[in-house]
């Protein structure tokens, strides 16, 4: 296993190559190569997708390309390791709880903030869609996140966001959380109606905020 | 609820107004100078909003539709009207239509109805699609969306069939499953037909009113059609990646089909405004290049095949489309209406002016928040800069929003009575 190999697959994955990624994951795993090392590759190559979508090369098509080969990649390598590591991995990363708001049933953009959450390390748990403000209050209970996604496309999910941030402050949660919102036609006005911490317009501008209240993650 | 200011049109000539309407809006797009801004609104359930009834009351009575479209239409007496007709509530539950939650079949009562993102198709499947796409539909796609569709997988295929096989495959009609479905398809057809057919009414009653219609027909961009309908987001977007040739390959296909019968559907209600709404190729969805690949070339067609037919394309680009505009000025100028949702309208006026008559957009979040003040000024600002010389026409982004409180809806309503564009 050489060097030069796994830096010639994390450029197949971060150009979009993915037969040719693929070939060269199962090469490297019939040569012996460490999985813990090709799942190192997939954030190495993540982390040039992400890069690549900030600097407006890349748009949701090659996050949403990105996606598939890490699940396939991961789904090669995962048999054959110890079922500890990620999990490890993941018990310093920060906890983001996220779904789309109640009455709203779209999730295309909340799956995206989602994916690209996880490939940054971020442990996530996706409530789905149409969650009503007890179901958040539960999870903040249960799951103790330091920050909440809502997400929402419609118009309608304008109040359904207050309503949730407001019930998390009535149920005296408001302060062990940041609160961030994003959807087709959220903005700054929407952002100060709800009385969130933050809007986005994309997935990066989440991973971006996550990184600022809670750092990188692990 | 704040009035109509004293520049409201009432008690005048119908037949005046209609006419002066019909004018003011032929103006705007051919970017002339008009004596005001045109305005236009189009809603989903703002009018049962007014009407004091639910979402899902307007999507299973007609005349709860009708009678609440009315409301509306006299309320803020628009330059013309989009007829917002939902009322097959009954038909899709009777159907039992899947793409689609509604109040009253799968959300509640008073939320808008919206489409369920799946993967209809599979990539496999573009060929079929390609080579006979009515007996696709008829025995596999339909089947997939509704119920009352399923027993249409038993459908002969005819045109593979010759001499007495037309005849043995007579049989199928006999299949209790192709004939329950034909029961289903009869009533859920009398009921689509029953609500039409109001409508048809209401909109001779508006335009004798002295109200134009704002929508003759309707058209999708064909990528989008194959997104929306077929591959679902996620499939559409791998394509371009893992199906480039069959994706560009079944969009030629598709703009052919989804082109078929619009100018004919538009000239026999009389109204040459055709809207095509817009979904997947606006900025962060793809890339320029995946645009100028993908949507533009096949939209630009339809776009200037609907000019030839003398129709008027209405393109509402949803979403922020401000890296689009460079491209989209490739039609001819005075022949269409783009109304922007999220893009700068400034910005837009000042690439496009000179080619396309601008519609929009007053933002939800300003309709649903903002006081009445506030959307009066914004509307100010929007019929000085961008009616400056004609070619706008405001209405609200993409809609006027199912939530806005009345007062901004009249405040919108009025500003064009108010403000000169000149």
């Amino acid at each position: 296993m050489s060097n030069e190999k796994h830096e010639k697959l994390v450029n197949l994955i971060a150009d979009m190559e993915e037969d040719e990624a693929l070939a060269l994951t199962q090469e490297l795993i019939d040569e012996g190569a460490e999985p813990t090392a090709i799942l190192e590759i997939c954030r190495a190559a993540m982390d040039i997708v992400g890069q690549r979508f900030e600097d407006n090369e890349y748009f949701v098509p090659e996050l949403i390309l990105a996606g598939e080969v890490l699940d396939q990649m991961s789904a090669m390598v995962k048999p054959l390791i110890a079922d500890t590591t990620e999990e490890e991995d993941k018990v310093d990363s920060g906890t983001v709880l996220i779904g789309t708001v109640h009455g709203d049933l779209h999730d295309i953009g909340k799956n995206i903030v989602t994916f690209m959450l996880d490939v940054n390390g971020y442990n996530v748990v996706d409530l789905g869609v149409d969650v009503s403000p007890q179901a958040f209050i539960d999870a903040i209970k249960e799951q103790s996140p330091e920050i909440v996604g809502l997400s929402g496309f419609l118009t309608l999910a304008f109040d359904s966001m207050k309503e949730t941030v407001e019930a998390i402050s009535e149920a005296g949660l408001r302060e062990e959380v940041k609160i961030m919102i994003g959807g087709g036609q959220v903005d700054d006005q929407i952002l100060n109606y709800t009385g969130a911490d933050s809007f986005g317009l994309n997935a990066m501008s989440a991973v971006n905020q996550c990184k600022e209240w809670i750092g990188e993650a692990a | 609820m704040a009035p109509l200011d004293a520049h409201n049109d009432s008690g005048r000539d119908p037949k005046d107004l209609y006419q002066e309407r019909v004018e003011r809006i032929a103006d705007a797009v051919a970017l002339k100078e008009t004596d005001r801004v045109p305005y236009i609104y189009a809603t989903r359930f703002w009018n049962a909003k007014l009407a004091d009834m639910t979402c899902k009351d307007t999507m299973y009575d007609v005349e709860k539709s009708i009678s609440s479209n009315r409301k509306a239409i006299e309320l803020l007496q628009p330059d013309a009207f989009g007829a917002a007709n939902y009322a097959y509530g009954g038909a899709l539950e009777k159907l039992d239509y899947h793409p689609l939650e509604w109040p009253g079949g799968g959300a509640a009562d008073d939320v808008c109805f919206q489409y369920i993102d799946k993967e209809l198709i599979v990539p496999d499947e573009y060929d079929e699609y390609l080579f006979d796409p009515t007996a696709f539909y008829l025995q596999k796609y339909l089947p997939r969306i509704a119920t009352g569709f399923e027993g249409l997988k038993h459908f002969p295929n005819f045109p593979t069939l010759s001499e007495w096989n037309i005849v043995y495959n007579l049989r199928a009609f006999a299949n209790p499953e192709l004939q329950e479905s034909f029961k289903t398809l009869m009533e859920v057809g009398e009921m689509v037909d029953h609500s039409m057919n109001r409508m048809t009414e209401f909109i001779k009653e508006m335009i004798e009113a002295g109200y134009p219609m704002a929508i003759g027909g309707f058209c999708k961009a064909p990528y989008d059609h194959i997104v929306d309908f077929l591959r679902g987001s996620k499939g559409g977007m791998l394509d371009m990646f893992r199906h480039k040739d069959k994706l560009l390959e079944t969009i030629d296909k598709a703009r052919l089909l989804l082109n078929t019968n619009v100018v004919e559907g538009a000239e026999r209600v009389g109204c040459p405004y055709v809207f095509i709404p817009l979904h997947w190729g606006l900025d962060g969805f793809m890339s320029p290049d995946q645009f100028n690949e993908f949507y533009w070339p096949s939209l630009r067609q339809t776009i200037h095949d609907l000019i030839e037919a003398e129709m008027t394309p209405v393109i509402l680009w949803e979403g922020d489309c401000t890296t689009r505009l460079e491209f989209i000025g490739d039609i001819p100028p005075g022949k269409a209406i783009y109304w922007f949702e999220r893009t700068d309208l400034h910005t837009a006026k000042d690439v496009l002016g000179d080619v396309v008559c601008l519609r929009g957009n007053v933002s939800p979040s300003l309709l649903n928040t903002g006081t009445a003040d506030e959307v009066d000024a914004y509307c100010k600002d929007l019929i000085e800069y961008v009616g400056k010389d004609g070619g706008f026409i405001l209405d609200g982004a993409a809609s006027i929003t199912d939530e806005a409180p009345i007062e901004n809806i009249v405040a919108m309503a009025n500003s064009v009575r108010k403000y000169a564009n000149t």
